[in-house]
């Protein structure tokens, strides 16, 4: 048969192109080179002033450093900064920086450019996560190699912010063009865009530490989940650096050229729910809602199984991490008693979800499992990001909706009760501002109890955590298994 | 003859000038924020207001209108909201890997339907034609995104002779251009050529009971001889037309091919800005979309002049 398939296909491609069967599909051009899919494509490579994952994916840890970064437990460790201590008021940051470090235009990096760096965020950056460094008050240049931050008040969150784009580091001799002209401290430079197909990345040569084992790294831009697979599968690429389409896992784990390697990420697939509008505004209400939902059926139909159920917005790579899945277990009975008791009976509540993938199975699911407890939904798909972020993230204008949340440590986001999860609690927003000034210790301590009192809320409902899976050529190895930072760290990866 | 030409060059003036109005109301009325989608979550109201300041979206339809129909008279399109790069040299980039697909998948739908709809016209009362026109049946229900799966499935996944996807400009590596086009162009052109089988068959068959193709074969050419001299040039006429109303098919084939192969064409352009609502984008795609069917129009018609000299007169 298998025969046959190949006369009649040669036959067809033969007649059809008078193209010459039988060559190899390979793109890969050599042993030190590396081809990784991507779905989302950066719109620019300037993530100072456009927003989403995609650019310091490609960019952070690769392209631009910062003074430390994310390991993949989520610690934060040295990188541009050797070392660094902490003042007892906690306001004081002494950064000790490498020796030798430079920039891909030349220029060295010296405390001058951490200045630079870090005063810049708050004067030119415009995405809305630069608030986190409001909280520096000057940056002293103690010496080259030593920079001094004094923050108005203590922050934890901070430090850890400086692991994300945040942190980067620029030259102000290499910030005329970000948008298309990135120069960084990193082991690789940008070397050539092709626009809606990829990006290569060549080693620099002038790097500072280790040499990453590829010298080139071709980013390929493939937004059909289909032709992502299928791009592996023909030799097109050698790695799929999250896969979006679960069925297709055992596929490549039945064949030995390939290797499926699956952790963590900080992405909750979250039930939201309007805390600030009736009938959710009843915590009887949101609770019934979080007892009427059978989690694990739900990811086994929206993920294929894969994913952890955390029942909280703490995924297990934060040091406060606990297990709350089963705080409110499934329980269908219990949802039906709670709704009669909060006299929340023929509810009818739109269900308003972006047009993704994920967010419409599980969608699908909730609405069959709150119909089952007497609770009516209606799902209204809204076109991602433009639609759904106005409408429901902007105007809160919605009852429930599903979505990822994949930023880190974004549990704060419950002490802001403008926030759309309309949530306003004070002992969280006092918790939260505790955690952030105190000891690590007191901050694990105090996070917990954040956790906690919003998993007693059910301020939403936390419906799985979205996994990490990485598939690869047999012959890749060295990859961050959890994806905890922004970046998809490409320095650490080898043949193996 | 002129008069005639250029009162269809006024008119194509005039169509791309109410295109270009109603492509740019209808991304007015078009839900979302490009300032909120550019800046994302956590936007606050003083940046959305200074995003939209610096995209210009917070002016006047009517002033914003005319700042970018006048930049696209003189060539300049303007500058993406999402990438900050001009949008022009983007687009003619874009345009120049769509041109190539559908110029490919046209010749794949050329080669196949000119032989098999001549053939199957002259054998119409064979088995042999029946059975070409009934492949042409099952060829035109079959969708180019499917024919694209299926061909992906056969040449790049199980035999992993030609690529799954992607794009090498010919310029850089031509080998690698052709073997990258040929599923594209497949997938493009088997359909459309199934489409235009059923069309040259029936414009054959018509010139074949024509009384000039008898006179012909009366003095003496066989069948295949007088078809060739005298009928192919007469039945081209229909054919053209169909071509030409065809390209409009095959451009919107192109958008979806070009997701399935991964091509950085103007389709996978548009998609993508739609979803940014990269407004400016979108109308300058739409509007090089909107002009270039018109233009096939207008060559389609002068060239109906050409083939057939009856039209000249009028």
């Amino acid at each position: 048969m298998k025969a046959r398939l190949h006369v009649l296909a040669a036959a067809l491609l033969l007649v059809a192109s008078g193209c010459s069967a039988g060559s190899s599909a390979s793109v890969s051009a050599g042993p030190d080179t590396l081809s990784v899919g991507f779905t989302a494509e950066p719109a620019n490579f300037d993530f100072t002033r456009t927003d989403g994952a995609a650019i310091p994916q490609a960019l952070l840890y690769n392209v631009y450093e910062g003074l430390v970064k994310l390991d993949s437990q989520g610690r934060v460790v040295p990188l541009l900064a050797k070392s660094w201590t902490i003042s007892p008021d906690r306001k004081t940051y002494d950064f000790q920086l490498q020796p030798g470090v430079k920039f891909s235009n030349g220029a060295p990096f010296t405390a001058e450019d951490v200045k630079f760096s870090l005063l810049r965020v708050k004067t030119d950056w415009t995405i809305s996560i630069k608030s986190t460094m409001d909280v520096v008050d000057h940056v002293d240049v103690v010496a080259p190699d030593h920079a001094r931050v004094v923050l108005s008040k203590p922050s934890n969150g901070w430090l850890f912010s400086l692991t994300s784009r945040l942190g980067a580091m620029f030259s102000p001799s290499g910030v005329a063009d970000l948008a298309t002209k990135p120069v960084g401290t990193g082991p690789y430079v940008v070397a050539a865009r092709k626009r809606g197909d990829s990006v290569v990345l060549k080693g620099n040569p002038a790097y500072w530490g280790r040499k990453p084992a590829y010298s080139t790294v071709v980013l390929k831009y493939i937004k059909d989940p289909t032709a992502l697979n299928n791009a592996l599968s023909s030799n097109g690429i050698d790695v799929i650096s999250a896969i979006t389409a679960p069925d297709s896992i055992p596929q490549f784990q039945a064949d030995d050229r390939f290797q499926v390697v699956q952790g963590t990420t900080n992405s909750e697939v979250t039930l939201a729910m309007n805390n600030a509008r009736a009938p959710l505004n009843d915590v009887r209400v949101r609770q019934a809602l979080t007892y009427a939902i059978d989690r694990k059926a739900l990811l086994d139909t929206a993920w294929a199984g894969r994913g952890t159920l955390i029942g909280s917005m703490v995924p297990p790579t934060d040091p406060w991490y606990e297990d709350l899945a089963n705080v409110h277990p499934f329980d269908p009975g219990r949802a039906k008693a709670m709704l009669t008791e909060a006299g929340a009976t023929n509810l009818n509540l739109r269900l308003r979800i972006p047009n993704l993938p994920y967010a419409v199975s599980a969608a699908q699911v909730v609405q069959s499992q709150l119909a089952d407890v007497g609770v009516r939904t209606t799902i209204e798909p809204l076109d991602f990001p433009a639609v759904w972020l106005k409408q429901v993230f902007t105007d809160h204008d919605y009852d429930l909706s599903i979505i990822q949340h994949v930023e880190a440590r974004d549990i704060t986001t419950f002490g802001k009760p403008k926030y759309y999860w309309g949530y306003d609690s004070k002992r969280v927003q006092q918790l939260l501002a505790d955690a952030d000034s105190g000891t690590p210790e007191q901050q694990v301590a105090d996070m917990k109890q954040v956790a906690r009192q919003l998993n007693t809320d059910a301020a939403a409902d936390w419906l799985f955590l979205f996994p990490n899976v990485i598939v690869a050529k047999a012959k890749v190895g060295g990859f961050v298994r959890n994806q905890v930072s922004e970046s998809f760290d490409l320095t650490g990866l080898a043949p193996r | 003859m002129t008069a005639k030409v250029l009162r269809r060059v006024a008119i194509f003036v005039v169509s791309v000038l109410v295109a270009s109005i109603v492509v740019f109301l209808f991304m007015a009325v078009l839900p979302g924020d490009p300032a909120q989608v550019a800046l994302g979550v956590n936007a606050t109201p003083e940046l959305l207001a200074k995003t939209r300041a610096e995209f210009g979206i917070d002016r006047p339809l009517v002033t914003q209108y005319f700042d970018w129909i006048g930049g696209v008279l003189h060539g300049d399109f303007g500058r993406s909201y999402v990438t900050r790069d001009s949008i022009g040299p983007q687009l003619l980039d874009r345009l120049g890997v769509t041109l190539w697909l559908v110029g490919a998948g046209m010749l794949v739908a050329l080669v196949i339907a000119v032989p098999a709809g001549t053939f199957a016209a002259v054998k119409h009362r064979k088995a042999s034609g029946a059975g070409v026109s009934g492949l042409s049946q099952i060829g035109v229900a079959i969708p180019a995104f499917l024919a694209g799966i299926i061909l992906v499935q056969i040449f790049a996944v199980q035999l992993r002779w030609l690529p799954s996807g992607g794009w090498t400009p010919p310029d850089q590596n031509a080998g690698e251009f052709v073997r990258g086009l040929v599923l594209p162009a497949l997938s493009l052109g088997l359909v459309q050529g199934a489409v235009l089988t059923r069309y040259v068959r029936s414009a054959v068959l018509d010139t074949l009971g024509q009384d000039y193709l008898r006179t012909a074969r009366s003095k003496g050419l066989r069948p295949g001889q007088a078809l060739v001299r005298h009928g192919l040039r007469n039945a081209s006429v229909p054919v053209v037309t169909v071509l030409g109303l065809q390209l409009a098919t095959l451009l919107i084939g192109a958008v979806v091919v070009e997701r399935v192969f991964v091509l950085p064409g103007l389709g996978s352009m548009l998609l993508d800005a739609v979803a940014a609502r990269d407004l400016l984008t979108v109308q300058g795609i739409v509007l090089v979309l909107v002009a270039g069917v018109l233009l096939v129009n207008f060559v389609v018609d002068v060239l109906y002049t050409v083939l057939d000299p009856r039209l000249r007169g009028s």
